[in-house]
């Protein structure tokens, strides 16, 4: 038992240090929002209560174990009493707190947004996240920017089975379901990119459906949303080359890249793939090489993926990936 | 406490026959009862969570129902299948009281009156009901379809099932295997019928009758 | 003396050999069997477990591809909740309910029977889908649209639907039947205010199966038909819904868990007053806490549900429902704390596992209300805290319970002690394993990790916790073999048990180890909840033939009064038969018919079913004991 002790405060003392190490930590108790703050704090105090009923049961079972008997000492008292005031009274005590406390802090959470707030709409395929701008015109995937300081509404659906969206980071996760669209308010205060992740097992590559979230300075956003509605500019030379390819093998069949012909939605829009910084729902860094990799055998990498391996000459593939690269 | 045993009991000698002739006390329920009635109860529970499905599904994202065009059900033929199978238990209970005061022909009049009007139902919803219905709309139509098909033939399976016990019932009535003190089976099998009864009127209410609100 | 026994044995044994192997009524043997098949499928579905942390030992790992990672977990949630968990806890009431209780059968010892058969052949038809490698990949509740043929097609998911309503038919026999024998053949004077906490336990647990497993039957028979048939319950395109999926799933499945933690809960109340060499503080509390929760059980399954995006109220609702259902076990708790404060502990191996149930269901516990809480629900809700939790609540809850039952109750089963060094050395393995492969999970959770990935990447802070883990893991396993050895030592070379070797209080603990076929020799009459300690010259009575009926002129128990069990009649219990397990076989039939939708095959099972209950019930006379 006296190591149990021991390791439970090892424990506690891990805890503790968890948010000052591992920067790149999706941690829920490194809130870097007013939600995930909320529910940090919601945490802590729920952590105290546990820990606090903990040791009293333990501590009793202890002095039970241990306590010292006379051999012919007789007990007195049938206990019951014990049993209710410690098994009905006190734990009515504290879970009417914890009730009142939580439900205060759903209240907060749920807080209908402003009308005006900023609109993204994510809807959650197999296993990439498509976003969408509908203010700003904007389409893209895997990446969702955002302003800091300013609540932005997110509506959340599904173009297949369920997905659930999740940044720990941020605040609370929300279910992306078939015939829904459910709405979240996410926020983040500082500058920063916070990992996300799909939270609701959707298949082979659940575990590897992930996405940033970035959010800038307000200014910064806006330069964002202006640079990634502009349709694709007119290429030259290897882009150009590489610009034919793609209109010209399967790649069309499935992905957009707006100013070109260009428009299937079955995959992620490319339109400005370039400026994106992963490949395959945050699977790989974007370069050039990782993306030569994908290209040609994305079952290699992220096994079920739908999309098919291309068949292609090593110079059309230099082209391909010259262009694919440029649209920043 | 007035104990009835059913047979000679001495404790101390510690020899007991089980000789089995007197009727247990009426208070008392054999466990072949319990039994049948907590089958019931699982049963009844199915049939609870379809038809608290079928309201989920209606209300949940349905403005208009029966969708898809499909027209209000009709109330004529449902009406006469409820004729036949309600009035069904009547003979049934004839049977039950038939057995239980040892009049054998009660009992053996009532289960083949009880088991006419079963069939007749099925007859009615096999042979008409469901052509009719099939014309307009099938279970792969719609939603509205697959809940139709589903509670209504799983009904129309236990009035087989029903129809099964008693077709049981009779033969072993005819076997002389009943009498005063042994008929747990016919009480089981009644049982089990006036639970295909009820559960009929609620399948009524919620399919044919409920769309109408 | 000799002579009744001698009599009871020539009416209650069964003929040897194979034959009677198929054909036994004995609840027994078919308890034990039951334990037996259970731990299999145990240490089958922990095996499971091992790959998926070996798997998860490092980032980015391809041990096993994704497919094969699917099939796994979810392979090992069904297995160890459908197939080890549940079925393993109504062994132990097949063996030592009747045991406890003073009878000489179950209800119904034929279906009893059945339904054992139903649970190997189920088993066997899930466990079939691994060998072939088309098990189930959608985890144990299944979800829809995943589930559905356009995103599953191929016969792993028919496997799940058909396997569950399969394995749903045994479960439910089985209530009723645990319900009936305990109202009904509870030994003369054993009043409801009497009985042991175990058989309490498994009464609630019992009407928690009736009214659950409906609902998780209809939500399965809604999606083979939409699978199989083209149905549209599930598809939103035609008006259904996949939430309906959700509700229906954790109707069940809420109380499903409560299903297979009460009866081990009921086992710590009879267990641990043994150890503490004292009553149980509070009985009627107690009593009236595994009722309570087996019914606000039932008002809180949309706390699984809360990122869903349901109404406010909706959730403020279930958010309340689920903090009320902690209060029954803490009472509980708390009255197990206290029976030990006022006892005298003796600290052996079964009372070690017990202590070792408190520590770790409390930890699972308290994480429970945490998630009542809706906003930390909505953050952490399918992260590995949760897969924390509920290993804390299912292994703590009911894992150690069943080792601390198997050590106390293998003696009695098997006539011979187990080794208590060895089973010392396995409780200390288990426990440590346990804590150090599942507290760090808690912290992969708040980490961000979500469950059911089959790799993640490096440096997002997950790596060395899940290390951790893999090893502790490995530890647990040695824990489990060093029981198993010690099981295999002691069942050929362990000292013999005696009656009562634990000087324990209920009624089995009055006959020989293991029990005649007949199990008492005359009913007992019992005057007090703790027979044996208030009665101590019982069990020569038993023996003697003077406790109470004899009955040694036919196949005979007796049934009592539900409340009070006052004696109302002799029953005439059937005896061996093959009917049972022919009608299992029919099921078997035709649910592999309808896994391949060979609809010709289905109806030649459901002629041979047929076949089964019509030979059984003809030889029953009349129906009052199946
Ligand atoms: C044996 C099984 C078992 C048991 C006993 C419990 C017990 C409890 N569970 Fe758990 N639960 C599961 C098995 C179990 N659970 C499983 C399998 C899942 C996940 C399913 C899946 O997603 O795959 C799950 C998931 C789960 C969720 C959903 C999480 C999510 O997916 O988002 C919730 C939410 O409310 C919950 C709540 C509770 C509560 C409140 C209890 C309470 O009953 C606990 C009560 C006990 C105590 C609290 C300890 C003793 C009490 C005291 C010492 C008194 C004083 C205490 C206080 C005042 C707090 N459980
Ligand atoms: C009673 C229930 C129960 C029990 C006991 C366990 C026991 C274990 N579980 Fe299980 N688990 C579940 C119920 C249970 N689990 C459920 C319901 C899920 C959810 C599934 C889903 O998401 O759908 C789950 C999910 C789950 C996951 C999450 C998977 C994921 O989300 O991706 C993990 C990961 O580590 C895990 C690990 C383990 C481990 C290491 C054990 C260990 O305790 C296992 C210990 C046992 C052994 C290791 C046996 C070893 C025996 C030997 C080695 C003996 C040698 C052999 C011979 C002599 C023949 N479990
Ligand atoms: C059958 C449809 C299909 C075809 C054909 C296809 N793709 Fe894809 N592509 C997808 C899908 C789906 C994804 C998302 C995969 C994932 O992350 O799981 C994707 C992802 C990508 C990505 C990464 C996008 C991001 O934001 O992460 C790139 C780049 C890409 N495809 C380029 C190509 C090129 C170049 C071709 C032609 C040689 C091609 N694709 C052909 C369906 C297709
Ligand atoms: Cu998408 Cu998991
Ligand atoms: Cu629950």
């Amino acid at each position: 038992m006296r190591h149990l002790r021991a390791r439970v405060w090892f424990l506690i003392t891990v805890a503790f240090l968890l948010p000052a190490c591992s920067s790149a930590s999706p941690s829920a108790l490194r809130p870097r929002g007013p939600a995930a703050q909320r529910i940090d704090g919601l945490w802590w105090f729920m952590f105290w209560i546990a820990l606090g009923v903990f040791c009293v049961v333990i501590g009793m079972l202890l002095f039970g174990m241990l306590r010292r008997r006379k051999p012919d000492s007789v007990e007195r008292g049938s206990g019951e009493t014990a049993v209710v005031l410690l098994g009905i009274v006190a734990p009515v005590i504290i879970l009417v707190t914890l009730f009142v406390v939580s439900i205060h802090d759903l209240n907060a959470l749920s807080a209908p947004a402003k009308t005006n707030a900023l609109t993204v709409n994510v809807i959650g395929h197999d296993w990439w996240w498509e976003v969408r701008y509908p203010q700003q015109h904007v389409v893209t995937a895997n990446e969702i920017h955002i302003p800091t300081g300013k609540p932005v509404l997110l509506h959340l659906s599904t173009g297949d089975v369920i997905h659930s969206f999740w940044v720990p980071q941020l605040s609370e996760k929300t279910d992306m379901i078939p015939g829904k669209i459910n709405r979240m308010l996410i926020q983040a205060d500082h500058p920063g990119v916070y990992r996300g992740q799909c939270a609701e097992f959707c298949g082979l590559e659940h575990a590897r459906m992930s996405f940033l979230v970035i959010a800038e300075a307000p200014a910064q956003f806006d330069a964002w949303t202006a640079a990634e509605s502009q349709p694709l500019a007119a290429t030259t030379g290897a882009a150009a080359r590489g610009e034919k390819v793609f209109l010209h093998s399967t790649c069309v069949s499935c992905h957009a890249i707006q100013g070109t012909s260009a428009s299937a939605t079955d995959g992620p829009d490319l339109t400005h793939f370039g400026s994106r910084r992963t490949i395959a729902a945050n699977t790989l860094p974007n370069t050039r090489g990782n993306l030569a990799a994908w290209i040609e055998d994305p079952q290699g990498i992220k096994p079920g993926a739908d999309m098919p391996p291309a068949v292609l000459e090593p110079s059309q593939l230099q082209a391909l990936l010259t262009f694919v690269e440029g649209l920043k | 406490m007035a104990l009835e045993y059913r047979g000679r009991y001495d404790a101390m000698s510690s020899s007991f026959a089980p000789t089995a002739t007197t009727a247990p006390d009426a208070r008392t329920r054999e466990s072949g009862w319990w039994g049948m009635l907590l089958f019931i109860t699982t049963e009844a529970t199915i049939f609870g969570v379809l038809f608290a499905t079928y309201f989920y599904l209606r209300f949940k994202n349905m403005p208009v129902w029966p969708p898809d065009g499909i027209k209000q059900p009709t109330l004529g033929l449902p009406l006469l299948m409820s004729a036949f199978l309600l009035t069904s238990s009547i003979p049934m209970h004839i049977a039950e009281l038939g057995v239980k005061k040892g009049k054998q022909t009660w009992l053996k009049a009532g289960l083949a009156v009880s088991f006419l009007l079963g069939v007749g139902f099925l007859v009615i919803m096999l042979g008409f009901e469901y052509p009719e219905k099939l014309k307009e709309f099938t279970p792969q139509t719609d939603v509205y379809g697959s809940l139709f098909f589903l509670i209504t033939g799983l009904h129309g399976t236990h009035v087989l099932v029903g129809l099964a016990m008693n077709a049981w019932a009779q033969v072993k009535a005819a076997r002389g295997r009943f009498d005063q003190a042994h008929h747990l089976t016919m009480l089981n099998v009644a049982a089990y019928w006036h639970f295909v009864d009820v559960i009929w009127i609620f399948v009524f209410l919620t399919l044919y009758f409920s769309p109408r609100f | 003396m000799a002579a009744i026994a001698e009599r009871l044995t020539s009416i209650w044994e069964e003929t040897p050999g194979l034959a009677s192997w198929l054909t036994t009524v004995d609840h027994k043997r078919i308890g034990k069997r039951y334990i037996a098949t259970a731990f299999v499928f145990f240490v089958l579905a922990g095996l499971e477990a091992m790959v998926i942390r070996v798997q998860l030992a490092r980032p980015d790992q391809a041990l096993v591809s994704p497919d094969a990672y699917n099939q796994l977990f979810t392979m090992h949630g069904i297995t160890m909740i459908f197939l080890f968990a549940t079925p393993i806890l109504s062994g132990f009431g097949n063996f030592f309910v009747p045991l406890m209780i003073g009878a000489r059968d179950m209800a119904f010892p034929r279906l009893n029977a059945f339904g054992y058969w139903v649970f190997l052949f189920a088993g066997l038809f899930m466990s079939f889908s691994l060998i072939i490698g088309k098990a189930p990949t959608d985890g144990w509740f299944n979800y829809v649209p995943f589930a559905l043929t356009h995103y599953s097609p191929g016969l792993n998911i028919d496997f799940y639907g058909l396997g569950i309503i399969f394995i749903g038919i045994s479960s439910t026999t089985g209530a009723i039947n645990f319900i009936v024998t305990i109202f009904k053949m509870r030994a003369p004077g054993m009043s409801i205010n009497r009985m042991p906490l175990f058989v309490w336990a498994v009464l609630s647990t019992a009407f928690a199966i009736v009214f659950a497993l409906p609902s998780l039957t209809v939500a399965n028979v809604l999606l083979e038909l939409d699978r199989k048939a083209g149905f549209h319950f599930y598809d939103v395109s035609h008006g259904g819904d996949p939430i309906l999926w959700q509700h229906l799933f954790w109707i069940f499945g809420h109380p499903d868990v409560y299903i297979i933690v009460l009866p081990a809960l009921g086992m710590v109340s009879t267990i641990l007053p043994v150890f503490s060499r004292r009553p149980i503080v509070a009985y009627p509390y107690v009593a009236l806490s595994t009722v309570a929760v087996g019914i606000v059980g039932f008002g809180v399954w949309v706390h699984h549900m809360f990122a869903t995006g349901l109404p406010q109220l909706s959730m403020t609702f279930f958010s309340a429902a689920s903090m009320m259902v902690v209060i029954p076990s803490g009472i509980q708790m708390f009255a197990w704390v206290i029976t030990i404060i006022k006892g005298r502990p003796v600290y052996t191996v079964p009372f070690l596992f017990i202590i070792g149930f408190i520590v770790t269901f409390l930890i699972g516990g308290l994480t429970g209300p945490m998630f009542a809480a809706v906003p930390f629900d909505q953050q952490i809700t399918d992260s590995y805290f949760v897969v924390a939790h509920f290993h804390y609540v299912l292994f703590g809850g009911a894992v150690f319970p069943i080792f601390g039952a198997l050590y106390y109750w293998l003696p009695k089963m098997t006539g011979r002690l187990m080794n208590e060094r060895l089973g010392k050395l396995s409780f200390w393995l288990i426990f440590i394993g346990f804590q150090v492969t599942f507290f760090p999970m808690h912290i992969m959770g708040l980490l961000g990790m979500p469950r059911r990935i089959y790799t993640y990447q490096a440096g997002l802070g997950w790596d060395v916790w899940n290390m951790i883990s893999s090893i502790g893991s490995f530890i647990l396993a040695a824990g489990v073999l060093a029981f198993i050895v010690d099981y295999f030592f002691s069942v050929r070379r362990g000292r013999p048990a005696g009656d009562n070797p634990w000087a324990a209080d209920t009624l089995e603990w009055a006959i020989s180890s293991p029990p005649p076929a007949y199990n008492f020799e005359s009913i007992p009459h019992v005057r007090s909840r703790e027979p044996l300690w208030e009665q101590p010259g019982l069990p020569e009575e038993i023996r003697r033939g003077t406790a109470g009926p004899v009955l040694d002129e036919g196949h005979a128990t007796v049934a009592t009064s539900v409340l009070d069990a006052d004696t109302e009649e002799i029953l005439e219990m059937p005896g061996e038969s093959s009917w049972p397990v022919v009608t299992a076989l029919g099921m078997l039939v035709v649910f592999s018919a309808l896994l391949v939708s060979h609809l010709a095959l289905a109806a030649v099972g459901l002629l041979i079913m047929a076949w089964g209950i019509a030979g059984w019930l003809w030889n029953t006379g009349d129906v009052t004991t199946l």
